[in-house]
């Protein structure tokens, strides 16, 4: 049978079968099982009323409970049995054998990079964008453009970029438009302002933030006023602010390692395979691509902001910027917030756009592909199901907020 | 409303040239791709896709007539005459300088006149007409002529015409469009089914466990799927379905199922009390409330979500890849084509370049007809 007929058959057993369990069911509770007549009416109508949410709920639960639920027990599980030793339980063997590879360290070390850079450079370049966009008469049509990477698929995106960092032989016409432009450089005092100054400017400004956001987060922690909160509420914070530290740690790494690294100027560079520099090259394609979604929601966020703030604000003789960074930013840290963590999440998932491009050579490697690796490749699926595990936990504080919160809002 | 009191923000010319250049800066990747599609492979390896959009200095060999085609040598006062044009028709291309050797392919300009040896001289003008005489009759192959040529922008859509039309095209993508169809269609529509009649007993039915349910929904929502990938390929395997359609529409449906219940669940929330309470009165069923009241009004959620789950089983190469495409390659997707594509013709853009552009048009068409319901549907997804 051709596969369309297939699916044009699936479509319609699994919608009319979909709703015809509804109705069915519906019929046989009213009018079988608990029928609103004879002497038991009353009760009757109140049992199947009962009843009845279960039954609106029961495909979905166990469509939730086999595809999602049962997967993260039954990974745990294979995370601690050997396969070829016909599923016997080992323990933390498949952990250790992981940490043991170095591999690994590197796909760690690589992520937590990305966990830095991409929530941090789509935020900051969606509320740019939300934020200039919001002011002038095409607006609406410059945000369609820049919200349109959206759509294309991260695959699409891979060889969008590769067509970018192509390399051509020297002397021959570069193909790809960053050779191109970095033929351009010179080593003069153009390329000292482009490559090392601002770029450096930019870092600065970044550890900068967030050094003060952790600043502020330890201080309001330890000041001797501050009550004391639950247990997880110290926790999250004493986590963000480690996170802070490591960032700007690493950020001066960066603004250090601008000044002083030695750039070669004039020969056509192989970008893929330049270890570090191919990371954030990767980057840039999952930055390219999510900061129209940091957009869309800023933008809305900021028409969110009351409009009388903004006029009390510039009444009283503030400028754009005093506007933009004392009025309307405090109003929407929560949007922040919230792009900021979903743009987390879909780094930690990040695998088409490393396993298209560069398939983890060249020191590329992070999580998602590594574990494919394991999984695909090298056929070990305690470890590749330890590395599953890792990314899970890598989810959780942001699942368990996500939680509180509705548990928060239903209240 | 920074224009309040009369204040006309000094800033605006400033504004309106950022935001020029940061459209630029996101369109110029996609547009590279998608003229790259429209070149020949010489073209595109011959210069970057900035370039073409202009006039290009190109070097080319030509080549005059052949004397030995009938007709093509005329006799004119005693000397032989070829004449003709070494582009075929004039206007093709501008020439600039050339020559008759490939040593030497710069020697003449435009007008000149150039020795052949045994008295044959050719003349060749800017517009690519030459003349050549001999005293003696010609014979053998047509001059060759080295040019450095100002060429006009050219596109083509053979690309287009190999990788959709060719059914010799074994790298083709018709199939594996047709694949890809396969897999997003029943696995857009199935989860909202499924997800409308969970939604609604979330967001309208009253009983015990209900603040749980939600919460299980919205820490379902970040779950990565990649914890589920064993399992189910082992459940899969087990039960008999293997890797197949069915397989992949079933994971799809799974991992869909959290963000529609969401998404559809808050929406059904905000729908007027008033309505749903009055059907009850008059004695509607919630299977009649549902289907007649609740699913009609929800259609813009409904929508949102199909544009979501659309996008992404289109777009999806982990999935497919996982419980779908077996070792016969016969179910292939479009982003798995386009991998193995990127791994056995790297150098090849014509070809990735054309097979993207085909995979990316059909999202890019759903997404600017459909934006309004995409934005919708991102606002009311983020968890606040």
């Amino acid at each position: 049978m051709s596969p369309a007929l297939q699916g044009l058959l699936t479509i319609l057993i699994g919608v009319s079968g979909c709703i015809g369990y509804f109705y069915f069911s519906n019929q046989f509770l009213d009018k079988v099982l608990f029928p609103a007549t004879g002497k038991n009416a009353g009760r009757n109508i109140n049992r199947a009323n009962m009843v009845r949410p279960w039954l609106f709920l029961l495909p979905a639960m166990i469509a939730l409970g086999l595809y999602l639920v049962y997967p993260v027990f039954a990974t745990l599980w294979y995370s601690m049995t050997d396969r070829d030793a016909g599923n016997a339980f080992v323990g933390f063997d498949n952990y250790r054998q992981m940490f043991a590879q170095p591999k690994f360290w590197e796909a760690m070390n690589n992520n937590i990079l990305w966990l830095i850079i991409v929530p941090a450079a789509s935020t900051a370049f969606g509320l740019l964008a939300a934020q200039l966009t919001d002011r002038i008469k095409w607006g609406n049509f410059a945000k369609s453009l820049i919200f349109m990477p959206m759509a294309i698929s991260f695959v699409g995106a891979s060889v969008i970029f590769k067509l970018i960092y192509d390399t051509r032989p020297v002397d021959t016409n570069q193909i790809g438009v960053l050779n191109a432009v970095w033929l351009q450089f010179n080593g003069g005092v153009g390329s000292f302002l482009i490559l090392r100054l601002i770029p450096a400017a930019l870092v600065a400004c970044f550890v900068a933030a967030l050094a003060y956001v952790g600043y502020n987060i330890a201080r309001k922690r330890l000041a001797p006023s501050h009550k004391q909160g639950s247990v997880f509420a110290s926790i999250a914070s004493a986590g963000l602010v480690s996170l802070c530290l490591v960032a700007v740690i690493i950020g001066l790494k960066g603004f250090f390692g601008l000044f002083t690294f030695d750039f070669p100027y004039g020969v056509p560079q192989t970008w893929l395979t330049t270890p570090t520099w191919n990371s954030i090259l990767l980057m840039v394609v999952l930055i390219w691509i999510q900061t129209g979604f940091a957009m869309v929601i800023l933008s809305a966020a900021l028409r969110g902001v009351p409009e009388e703030t903004i006029e009390a604000a510039i009444v009283d003789g503030a400028n754009v910027f005093q506007v933009f960074f004392k009025i309307k930013m405090p109003q929407i840290a929560g949007t922040i917030v919230v792009v900021w963590t979903t743009i987390t999440l879909t780094v930690l998932k990040v695998f088409d756009i490393v396993f298209a491009m560069t398939n983890g050579q060249w020191e590329t490697q992070v999580l998602a592909n590594y574990m494919y690796a394991q999984l695909f490749v090298a056929n070990d699926w305690g470890v590749g199901s330890a590395a599953a595990i890792i990314i899970m936990l890598l989810v959780s504080p942001i699942l368990v907020w996500n939680v509180w919160n509705v548990r928060k809002e239903m209240r | 409303m920074d224009n309040i009191a009369g204040k006309k923000s000094g800033l605006s010319w400033a504004v309106n040239i950022s935001v020029a250049l940061l459209v630029m800066l996101w369109v110029f990747p996609t547009a590279g791709l998608f003229v790259s599609s429209f070149r020949t492979a010489d073209q595109i390896s011959s210069n970057g896709w900035w370039q073409s959009l202009f006039n290009t200095e190109q070097n080319v060999v030509l080549r005059a007539a052949d004397p030995d085609d009938n007709g093509v040598q005329v006799l004119e006062n005693g000397t032989y005459v070829i004449r003709g044009n070494l582009y075929g028709e004039a206007g093709k291309a501008e020439i600039g300088a050339w020559g008759v050797n490939s040593r030497e392919i710069d020697t003449h300009v435009a007008g000149d006149s150039a020795e052949l040896g045994d008295g044959q001289v050719i003349t060749v003008q800017a517009n690519g007409d030459y003349v050549l005489t001999s005293p003696t009759e010609m014979t053998g192959r047509g001059q060759r002529v080295f040019a450095t040529a100002e060429t006009p922008p050219e596109f083509t859509l053979d690309n287009y015409r190999s990788m959709l039309f060719d059914p010799n095209n074994i790298e083709g993508m018709a199939k594996a469009f047709f694949n890809t169809l396969t897999v997003t269609i029943p696995a857009t529509i199935i989860p909202i089914v499924i997800a409308a009649f969970a939604a609604y007993a979330l967001a309208w039915m009253d009983f015990p466990g209900r603040a749980i349910l939600v919460a299980v929904v919205v820490g379902l929502l970040v779950v990565p799927l990649q914890l589920a990938l064993i399992p189910l390929l082992r459940f899969h395997l087990n039960i008999g379905i293997g890797k197949g359609y069915l397989g992949v529409w079933l994971a799809h449906t799974g991992f869909g199922l959290p963000l529609a219940i969401y998404l559809l669940r808050n929406y059904m929330v905000g729908l007027p009390r008033d309505i749903i309470e009055n059907a009850k009165v008059d004695g509607a069923t919630d299977f009649q409330i549902f289907t007649k009241i609740v699913l009609p009004l929800s259609f813009p959620a409904l929508a949102s979500f199909a544009i979501f789950q659309f996008l992404w089983t289109w777009n999806d190469l982990l999935v497919a890849k996982v419980f779908l495409i077996d070792s016969t390659g016969q179910t292939t997707v479009m982003t798995n084509q386009i991998v193995e594509l990127l791994g056995t013709r790297g150098g090849n853009w014509e070809i990735l370049a054309t097979a993207a552009f085909v995979s990316i048009a059909v999202p890019l068409a759903v997404f600017f007809a459909m934006q309004k319901y995409l934005v919708r549907g991102l606002l009311a997804g983020s968890v606040k």
